[in-house]
């Protein structure tokens, strides 16, 4: 495996700096091994855009995932952050914990459909519920990577696997999901859409709590399956002719441009039709209930709405609603921590 | 009917069986504390449901002038006041033993027993005599017991009173109350009983040293000392009131002097798995951290406590065993989680067990555990149980000392992550096989990607066998290492001991006391209480100088003496195993119930031996003792 492989880092003159003089390239991490043309590579560019353009100190960036392809993606940006790649479903409760000791760090966990939805629901459920300051990256493509093709929670009603089994259980929802739990920030963007992508990842990472964005992002590999007549499907049908399934064929990332207030189909790597729904002039995304009502009926016909959803900016986030100090915890010394043997020896009397 | 001739003074047992719900344990707690201030040596040992209202409960004192505090099952007086219990209540008292029981009702008759002298106070009727309200009256015949104690039992009445002032000084109308039930109680006793009753008790000078604490409170207090800053957990008999008590210290002694913040995170998460996730999240970013769980939630732990293993992060954990296995008996006492936890989740892993026997360990082994997590970068199992942890125990003062550093390991500050070429997080390995971590947000080329995937001693991800065998290698070495910083274990000797026995955490007191017995017999035994896993070089060298080795512990499957046997070389036939795994607080007779029988068979053995030696005209004096 090469997944520690390290980028050149060579330095055009002309490269654009931050304001940190920084450049893009001081974003980046190693290279990828996902497969090529996966939606994964395009969101780790967009959040590598986004810290740039925000101009975070990469070391005092913290970024977590758990297990499947989206998890491994964490390598692939901020080479100088620590990071951490927790165990299966299991990020938040390690981002609450390293949140807890140092709030002071910007944190970022990346997530897929099945790491958030299926194993690991119970942990985003309460992650949203503690409100922790948290960009959570939901790279959703509605199957199981790593492990060949499974469906995973988020897999539509009809959707077909590589092996052709229809998935007739109902989806859940991440948008949905966090809305209905009391989440502060709600967004779903595509993987394609980096206009679209990168200021939100901005504002969700100026989000004071847990900001959720769903990032609809598609399997090259375990998509590219669909008893569809468009042409993807002649290629996956020579390829699986000439190859094992293991083969992974080269595609193209999907780039989709598209104006506000219009709904426009984009064509997958399976052949099948998603439709995105932009945000509408009247939209008002501060409304919960309405929202809600929104999407779900969007949702019922088929729509995928997305955009910056839902955000309330004055909700308390875990350490308001601790009442932790302002400073880091991780900061304070044992002085102030222990309160010495005076203390304990007055207290002894207490227990006599 | 006391046992005639037997001096019974500080040498006894009482019980009281109760409701639960019915506000006895202050009462219970009230007797305890009276018999500790006259400086008696004093055990309290609460035997109650998985309930909140309305099953039987009981609690059980023992008094012993020759600092035996282990409990025993045989108990001198019963105080009985629950029906539901009244029939197994009466039939425990030992023959000369008495009842005390609520005469407001006849007693039947076939509860009678010849053997036990029956003191009927209408303790009921006298209540709803002197107080208002159904509440009161349930209350206050708790304390009425309490003040017929006082007089059969002799307790300082000036001593149960300070008490009840300390208790309601600021409340009169209660203080006057509790005064006026315990007044009944005792005039009642004093004038139709003859009192005190040979059971009683005498001032003493043996517990002034000491402190009346649970382990949980006193752990809470550890963690305070050890500087811990985040804690997560999720609620668990009988660990709850570990982070009842650490909330308690820290909203006395954390808050911010300027602006009355908190200096700490409590944090009660979803379930176990997201408690500890939270521990080593805290624990990765610098803080110390520690989660309280009993075995059912170091089971959901296991993942995480293996990533904290491999990728080497400092996680404390307090596992205050209950019964198993599954839901098991939740409030009742076992030692059965010490292979969960010593080699808990999947792969190849061993983890540092401490053994605390008492609270007063319980405080000094919670603040080793956070220095041993920190210098080992690994998990770190404080292994307590039910008895310690919710029993008052008379145990030693806790005691801090302001020098003391705490150990935080090998962690690199900026300036010395700058002075390097560039970091690597297993790179630097010390002469204990510990590598130097860097912390987030400290220095930019001090960054390190954690991870619980195959990685190479630069940290970086593997699927080399070379490169993965290295680092999981130098775990072990390290692991291995750990066992010389460990705490010792405290051996006790005894002239010319061949036997040996062999202990951890809470049996110390019955086997104390069993050794002390066996010695009556003109047994010799030594005695090795260990309190650390990886054991300590000279666990096998104890094992090793004696044969046989009693292995005593509270489980079914013998693990202390499974964890020797895979860990040692000393054989396994010569490790006996005595175990006692009945929910119960461990008592010398389950130790020497243990003992004795193997003894008794090798000296059956010797004899006949000796019998077919004299045969021959070769007789030599029979050995050990009948």
């Amino acid at each position: 495996m090469v997944e520690h492989l390290r980028k050149p880092k060579i330095r055009h003159p002309g490269l654009k700096q931050n304001a940190l003089g920084l450049t893009r390239r001081d974003y980046e991490g190693s290279m990828s091994t996902l497969c090529a043309g996966c939606g994964h590579d395009s969101i780790t560019s967009a959040i590598t855009q986004a810290f740039f353009e925000l101009n975070i100190p990469p070391h005092r960036a913290a970024k977590l995932s758990g297990i499947g392809c989206s998890s491994k993606t964490p390598t692939y940006f901020l080479g100088e952050s620590h990071g951490f790649n927790a165990v299966h479903g299991r990020m938040p409760a390690i981002a609450s914990g390293a949140n807890a000791a140092n709030r002071d760090l910007v944190y970022i966990g990346v997530s897929g459909d099945g790491d958030s939805l299926s194993i690991g629901l119970g942990q985003l459920c309460h992650a949203i519920r503690r409100n922790i300051n948290l960009l959570y990256v939901l790279e959703n493509n509605g199957v199981y990577g790593l492990t060949k093709g499974q469906f995973s929670a988020s897999a539509d009603v009809g959707s077909k696997s590589k092996r052709g089994v229809e998935n007739r259980q109902r989806p859940i929802d991440p948008v949905l999901l966090a809305l209905s739990i009391g989440a502060s920030f709600v967004a779903r963007s595509f993987s394609g859409d980096k206009a679209q992508l990168v200021p939100i990842l901005k504002a969700a990472l100026t989000h004071k709590g847990f900001a959720i964005v769903d990032i609809i992002s598609p399997c090259v590999t375990f998509n590219d399956h669909e008893s569809s007549t468009k042409s993807y499907v002649h290629t996956r049908e020579r390829y699986h002719e000439v190859v094992s399934a293991d083969f992974v064929p080269p595609a193209e990332e999907i780039t989709a441009e598209y104006e506000a207030g219009a709904t426009e189909g984009i064509h997958m790597h399976d052949g099948s039709l998603v439709r995105f729904h932009k945000i509408e002039a009247n939209y008002d995304p501060t409304d919960r209930e309405a929202v809600y009502e929104y999407v779900s009926e969007l949702q019922n016909e088929g729509e995928v709405v997305n955009g910056l959803l839902f955000i309330e900016e004055s909700t308390e986030d875990m350490h308001d609603i601790h009442g932790t100090v302002d400073e880091p915890l991780v900061n304070i010394t044992m002085d102030r921590l222990v309160p010495g043997s005076e203390a304990l020896s007055k207290l002894m009397e207490s227990f006599r | 009917m006391a046992s005639a001739g037997l001096d019974r003074t500080n040498d006894f047992a009482f019980k009281i069986g109760t409701v639960n719900g019915t506000g006895s344990a202050s009462a219970n707690g009230l007797l305890m504390q009276s018999i500790f201030r006259m400086g008696i040596p004093v055990s309290g040992k609460n035997i109650f449901p998985s309930n909140i209202q309305g099953l039987p409960t009981w609690y059980e004192v023992r008094v012993n002038r020759d600092g035996h505090i282990a409990r025993t099952p045989r108990i001198d007086l019963m105080v009985t006041l629950n029906p539901n219990s009244e029939e197994r209540d009466i039939a425990e008292v030992v023959p000369g033993g008495y009842v005390v029981h609520d005469s407001s009702w006849p007693l039947e008759e076939e509860l009678r027993r010849e053997d036990v002298t029956f003191l009927g106070v209408p303790m009921g009727q006298m209540c709803v005599e002197a107080f208002e309200g159904a509440r009161a009256r349930i209350l206050m015949k708790n304390i009425l017991y309490v003040g017929i104690l006082t007089a059969l039992l002799d307790i300082d009445t000036e001593v149960v009173k300070g008490l009840l002032r300390e208790r309601f000084g600021r409340k009169p109308k209660l203080l006057d109350s509790n005064y006026l039930a315990v007044k009944m109680g005792y005039d009642y006793a004093k004038e139709h009983f003859e009192c005190p009753l040979p059971l009683r008790l005498e001032a003493m000078d043996e517990t002034g040293d000491c402190v009346l604490m649970d382990g949980n409170t006193a752990a809470a207090l550890g963690c305070l000392y050890a500087g811990a800053t985040v804690a997560a957990w999720y609620p668990i008999t009988p660990a709850t009131s570990l982070m009842d008590r650490f909330l308690a210290f820290c909203e006395d002694y954390r808050k911010d002097r300027e602006t009355g913040k908190n200096l700490y995170c409590i944090i009660q998460a979803e379930d176990e798995l997201a408690a500890v996730g939270m521990v080593l999240g805290a624990s990765w970013m610098g803080a110390r951290a520690f989660t309280p769980t009993s075995g059912p939630g170091i089971s959901l732990m296991s993942e995480f406590i293996g990533l904290a293993y491999y990728a080497e992060i400092p996680a404390v954990i307090f596992d205050v065993q209950r019964t198993g296995p599954s839901t098991g008996m939740p409030t009742r006492t076992q030692q059965c989680d010490l292979l969960l936890c010593a080699y808990a989740s999947h792969g190849d892993t061993k983890h540092l067990l401490l053994f605390p026997a008492d609270p007063s360990e319980c405080f000094e082994l919670a603040v080793r555990a956070f220095d041993l997590a920190d210098r080992f970068q690994t998990a770190v199992f404080v292994l307590s149980d039910l008895d310690i942890a919710m029993n008052d125990w008379a145990c030693p003062r806790m005691e801090w000392d302001d020098s003391y550093e705490h150990d935080r390991g090998r962690v690199l500050s900026s300036d010395q992550i700058d002075a390097l070429d560039a970091f690597y997080r297993y790179l630097d390995v010390d002469e204990q096989a510990v590598a130097a971590r860097t912390l987030p947000g400290v220095n930019p080329k001090g960054a390190y990607f954690t991870r619980g995937s195959g990685h190479t001693k630069f940290g970086r991800y593997t699927e080399d066998s070379a490169e993965y065998v290295e680092v999981v290698d130098r775990i072990a070495r390290k692991i291995a290492s750990s066992a010389d910083s460990l705490p010792e274990p405290i051996v006790v000797s005894r002239p010319e001991a061949e036997i040996g026995i062999v202990a951890v955490g809470s049996s110390d007191g019955a086997v104390r006391e069993a050794i002390d017995r066996l010695g009556e017999r003109g047994i010799s035994a030594d005695y090795m209480r260990i309190r650390a896993f990886p054991f300590h070089e000279s666990v096998e060298a104890f094992l090793e100088a004696h044969d046989p080795v009693f292995v005593v512990e509270q489980n079914r499957d013998a693990q202390l003496r499974s964890l020797l046997t895979l860990e040692t070389n000393v054989p396994q036939e010569r490790l006996i195993p005595v175990r006692y795994y009945g929910g119960l607080s461990l008592s010398a007779d389950h130790v020497l119930d243990g003992v004795l029988p193997p003894l008794d068979a090798q000296d059956a053995e010797a004899t006949v031996e000796i019998g077919a030696a004299a045969d021959a005209g070769d007789a030599k004096p029979k050995v050990g003792a009948s």
